[in-house]
C-alpha cells in the first residue's frame, strides 16, 4: 500500500521513536523477540552470552523500533526492553518508510 | 542418647546481599522481581516468563501498591512464580494454594490475592479446592498457566494433557479426555473467566488488569508452550515453534460458551474472555447473612446454651 | 459486637470450652470440616466468631480447612481448627507446611478410636505417635493433653501463647471423653488472661531476615501487607526465605525446626504430680485416662501404698529429664493408655532400664476402670 500524501490529521499523531535495551546475559536464546518483533527490529547475534545462548542484537535499521514494548512482554526472562526516545512529529518520509517497512516484513516472513 | 552434628555454617548476610545487587535493576520490571532471584529455573522456550511478565505489566497498569498485593503459588514449575515477585508471596503445598489463598484474603480483604499455579496443581490434586471456591466466589484471581503436562517432574501425563497426546507416562498415547478448563470454572461458579496463550501478551494483560478489577473469584488460563516436557514426545518442536502454532491456530472467540472451547492435539485453540458475571463475594454474603443477622440479635453471646 | 472473653461459670463441655478458649485468646478466623467428635468445635465457632468480629468458614476437607489457616495466619489473625482422627491424617502434609515456614495456629484433634474410620463416636488416644511424627521429615511439636473441659480452656490458649511464641502450628490433643464431657468451666476475666502476640519485626526490609535460625528462636513475623515482601516456602529455604536446596542450608534450616523446641523444652513442659517423692511405682497417664489414674492412685496410697501419679500436661515435647530422675528410685511405671503402645514407649525409652515399664492397653471405644490400674499397679506392691 503507498500513502500519496500526508493525512490529514497527521498533527494530532506522532511517531514514537524507541531503542532496545538487550541484557545479554540473561538471555536463554527462545527467540521469542526476533519472531514476534513487529517492526522486525531483531536478529539472532553470533555472539555467546555468559549461559552459551546467542542473544539477540538490533538489526542495522533499528530507527524502526517504535517503542511498543512486545519484546519486553513477550520476552520470558527480563532480558530486553525498549525505551522511548522521542516522539516525531509525521512527515513525508516516514509515510514512505511505512509502506518500506511492509514490504520488508512480508519479505522476511515468505523466507521463513 | 548424645547428638553429633556436623559444624554449621552460618548464614552469611554479606555474600547474600553481594549476590542481591549484582544485575538487579537493569529491567524496568525488576523493581517487582525479588533482588537476586533472576535467573528463574524455567527452561529456554517455555511460556511461564511471559506469562509472569504479562502479570507484572497488569498490576503497573493498575497502579496497584505492591504491598496490597499477595501472590500465592502451589507447586511445580509454575509453583515458583511466587518465589520470583518482590511481594507477600507464599509458595505452599502440592495443590492447595487456593485453600491458603482462601484463608489470606479472609483475613486481609484490603489484600488482592493472585493464586498463579499450573494444571496439574488446580486441576489434578487440587481441583476439589478450585471448584468450592469458585462456589463460594472467594475474592481470588486464579491464573493457571497450562501447558498440558507435569513438567517438574518431568512430563507426565496431566488433567489437561490432550487424548492421544504422548507423555513420559502415556508412551504410546493418552487414554484419557482431558479436562476444558474454562468450562470447569465457569460452571463452578467463576465470575470471569477467560483463556489465552503466550502468543497473546497484550490480551493477558488486559484480562488480568479486568480481573483485579473484578471482586470475587476470576479464572484466566494461559497456555504456554513447553519443549522440554510436551513439545518433545510429542514433536511440537521447541518453544519458539509452539508459540507459531498458537500464532496459526488460535481463533479469538469472545463470549462463547466454555463448553465449546475443548482443546485437541494438534487442535485449534479458542481462545478469549468467556465471561464477565457479577454475583456477591463469598465476604459480601458473610456479612449479610451471618454477620448482620447474628449483631441485630443484640448483645447475647452464646449465653444460655450449653451448646 | 459481642464478648470475645465470657467471663463467669459455665457447664459447657469440652469441645465448647476448646472453642471458648480458642477466642479468649484472640482466634478470629475457624476453618474447619464436620467430623465426630470434634463437630461441636465447630458449631460453636460458627456461632461465635461472627459475633465478634472473626470468620468461620466451612471448607471442601481438611486439607483446606489446615491450609486456610496457615493462610489467615500470614494474613495476620490468629487461626485455628478443630478435627479428629481421620481429618488429622489429612491435615499432617499442611501441618508440615506450617512447621517448614513457622506458621503459628492450633489444631485440636479430639481424638477417637482408630485407625482409619475406627470408631467415630468412642474415645481413644491413638493419634500421640501421630501427632509427633505424622507429618515427614524432621521438626519439634507441642502437643498439649486436655484432662478436663476447663482444661480444655485453659490448654488452647496456651496453645495459642505457644504457637505464637515458637512460630509453629501446636496441637490440643484432647478426646473423646474430654470433648464430650460436661462440667463446670470457669472462664477468668478478660484482665486475668495471659494473652501473648506473636512479636513484629523492628528493624527495615533490608535487615529483616523473616526465618532466622541463629538463635533458638524464631524471627519476629511479618505478614502480609506489612512491606515486608517476604517469601515463604515449604522449600529448604535461607534465613531470607529464598528457596535454596542445599546440604548446608537444610542443616541449618531443620536444626531450627527441631532446636527451637528441644532448647527450650524446660520452659514449655507442664505436668502435674500426685505423691511421687515417695512412691514406688508411679502411673504415668494423661488425657481422660488420668482422671482414672488419679481415682486408682487415691485409693491405693489410701490403703498405705507408696504410689504416685505423673499426669502428662504437654505430651510432647515429653518430659523425658523428669521420668529419668524418677526412673531411678523407683520399682515401676505404670502406663494405662487408651492405644496399644505409645506414651509407655517414651517412658520405656527415657527410664532406659532403670525402672520396669508396665503399659496397661485399651485398643479404644471404653476408658480403664480404677480398679484396672490399681491391679497392674499391685503388680509391683
Amino acid at each position: 500500500m503507498k500513502f500519496w500524501r500526508l493525512p490529514l490529521d497527521s498533527e494530532v499523531h506522532s511517531i514514537p521513536h524507541g531503542t532496545v535495551r538487550i541484557i545479554e546475559n540473561r538471555c536463554k536464546g527462545c527467540g521469542f523477540c526476533i519472531e514476534f518483533c513487529p517492526n522486525g527490529c531483531l536478529k539472532q547475534s553470533k555472539r555467546f552470552n555468559a549461559k552459551g545462548y546467542h542473544p539477540p542484537e538490533v538489526v542495522s535499521y533499528a530507527e524502526d523500533c517504535a517503542d511498543c514494548g512486545l519484546c519486553s512482554l513477550i520476552c520470558p526472562e527480563f532480558a530486553i526492553f525498549t525505551q522511548l526516545d522521542e516522539a516525531k512529529k509525521i512527515t513525508e518520509s516516514d509515510i514512505l518508510k511505512v509502506s518500506t517497512r511492509y514490504s520488508r516484513k512480508d519479505k522476511r516472513y515468505v523466507k521463513s | 542418647m548424645r547428638v553429633r552434628c556436623r559444624k554449621l555454617q552460618p548464614f552469611n548476610k554479606e555474600a547474600a546481599d553481594d549476590v542481591i545487587q549484582k544485575d538487579h535493576g537493569l529491567h524496568p520490571d525488576d523493581k517487582y522481581l525479588k533482588p537476586g532471584r533472576i535467573p528463574h529455573i524455567w527452561c529456554p522456550g517455555c511460556g511461564l516468563g511471559v506469562v509472569l511478565t504479562t502479570f507484572i505489566e497488569a498490576i503497573r497498569r493498575k497502579g496497584l501498591p505492591v504491598d496490597k498485593c499477595a501472590v500465592v503459588s502451589g507447586i511445580g514449575c509454575t509453583g515458583r512464580v511466587a518465589g520470583y515477585l518482590d511481594m507477600d508471596t507464599y509458595h505452599t503445598t502440592h495443590g492447595r494454594a487456593i485453600p491458603f489463598a482462601t484463608g489470606l484474603a479472609l483475613a486481609k480483604p484490603d489484600t488482592s490475592v493472585t493464586v498463579f499455579s499450573g494444571d496439574g496443581d488446580l486441576f489434578a490434586i487440587g481441583g476439589n479446592h478450585l471448584i468450592h471456591a469458585a462456589r463460594r466466589n472467594v475474592n481470588i484471581k486464579v491464573i493457571c498457566v497450562n501447558n498440558f503436562n507435569f513438567g517438574m517432574t518431568g512430563g507426565q501425563a496431566a488433567p489437561t494433557t490432550p487424548l492421544e497426546a504422548k507423555t513420559s507416562t502415556t508412551p504410546t498415547g493418552n487414554a484419557e479426555a482431558p479436562f476444558n478448563l474454562p468450562a470447569v470454572a465457569h460452571a463452578a461458579g467463576a465470575v470471569y473467566v477467560a483463556r489465552w496463550t503466550t502468543f497473546h501478551p497484550r490480551q493477558l494483560v488486559h484480562s488480568i488488569s479486568q480481573s483485579l478489577d473484578k471482586k470475587g473469584f476470576t479464572f484466566i488460563e494461559a497456555i504456554a508452550p513447553c519443549p522440554t516436557g510436551f513439545g518433545r514426545p510429542n514433536k511440537l518442536g521447541s518453544g519458539l515453534e509452539e508459540m507459531r502454532f498458537y500464532r496459526e491456530n488460535s481463533e479469538i472467540r469472545n463470549g462463547i460458551d466454555p463448553g465449546l472451547a475443548e482443546i485437541k492435539l494438534r487442535g485449534k485453540i479458542v481462545v478469549g474472555t468467556f465471561s464477565d458475571v457479577d454475583r456477591p463475594d463469598f465476604l459480601e454474603n458473610y456479612q449479610n447473612n451471618v454477620v448482620s443477622k447474628v449483631l441485630s440479635k443484640g448483645d447475647k453471646p452464646g449465653k444460655g446454651r450449653a451448646a | 459486637m459481642g464478648k470475645d472473653v465470657l467471663t463467669g461459670e459455665h457447664f459447657i463441655h469440652g469441645d465448647a470450652a476448646c472453642a471458648e478458649g480458642g477466642i479468649a485468646a484472640g482466634c478470629r478466623f475457624f476453618a474447619g470440616y464436620p467430623i465426630t467428635p470434634a463437630t461441636e468445635v465447630a458449631e460453636r465457632m460458627a456461632r461465635r466468631l461472627p459475633e465478634v468480629g472473626g470468620i468461620y468458614i466451612q471448607m471442601e476437607d481438611e486439607i483446606a480447612s489446615m491450609a486456610a489457616i496457615l493462610g489467615s495466619s500470614w494474613g495476620g489473625v490468629k487461626s485455628m481448627t478443630a478435627t479428629s482422627g481421620p481429618g488429622f491424617s489429612l491435615m499432617m502434609e499442611n501441618i508440615g507446611l506450617g512447621m517448614m515456614t513457622e506458621t503459628p495456629c492450633v489444631v485440636v484433634n479430639i481424638q477417637r478410636g482408630g485407625p482409619s474410620t475406627g470408631l467415630p463416636t468412642l474415645v481413644g488416644q491413638a493419634d500421640v505417635m501421630q501427632a509427633r511424627w505424622g507429618s515427614h521429615g524432621d521438626y519439634g511439636c507441642i502437643a498439649l493433653v486436655p484432662c478436663s473441659p476447663q482444661e480444655c480452656f485453659d490448654l488452647t490458649v496456651a496453645a495459642f501463647n505457644f504457637s505464637e511464641i515458637y512460630r509453629l502450628p501446636v496441637f490440643v490433643l484432647a478426646d473423646e471423653m474430654i470433648g464430650h464431657m460436661s462440667e463446670r468451666v470457669v472462664i477468668p476475666r478478660k484482665a486475668d488472661l495471659v494473652i501473648v502476640d506473636r512479636p513484629q519485626p523492628k528493624v527495615g526490609k533490608d535487615k529483616y531476615l523473616p526465618f532466622e535460625s541463629s538463635s533458638h528462636m524464631p524471627a519476629p513475623m511479618a505478614v502480609t501487607g506489612q512491606g515486608y515482601h517476604v517469601h515463604v516456602t515449604g522449600l529448604t529455604h535461607d534465613e531470607r526465605g529464598y528457596p535454596v536446596i542445599t546440604d548446608t542450608v537444610q542443616e541449618r534450616n531443620v536444626r531450627h525446626l527441631v532446636d527451637k523446641i528441644r532448647r527450650n523444652a524446660e520452659k514449655i513442659i507442664r505436668f502435674e504430680t500426685l505423691g511421687i517423692e515417695d512412691a514406688t511405682v508411679v502411673v504415668v497417664a494423661y488425657g481422660c485416662t488420668a482422671r482414672v489414674a488419679r481415682q486408682a492412685v487415691e485409693n491405693l496410697r489410701g490403703k498405705g501404698y507408696k504410689v504416685g501419679l505423673l499426669r502428662l500436661i504437654t505430651i510432647w515435647p515429653f518430659p523425658s529429664a523428669l521420668i529419668r530422675s524418677i526412673a531411678g528410685r523407683v520399682k515401676a511405671f505404670v502406663v494405662p493408655e487408651i492405644n496399644y503402645g505409645q506414651i509407655a514407649y517414651e517412658v520405656e525409652r527415657t527410664a532406659g532400664g532403670a525402672a520396669e515399664v508396665l503399659l496397661l492397653a485399651l485398643m479404644g471405644g471404653s476408658i480403664h476402670s480404677p480398679e484396672e490400674i490399681e491391679e497392674g499397679v499391685a503388680e509391683f506392691l
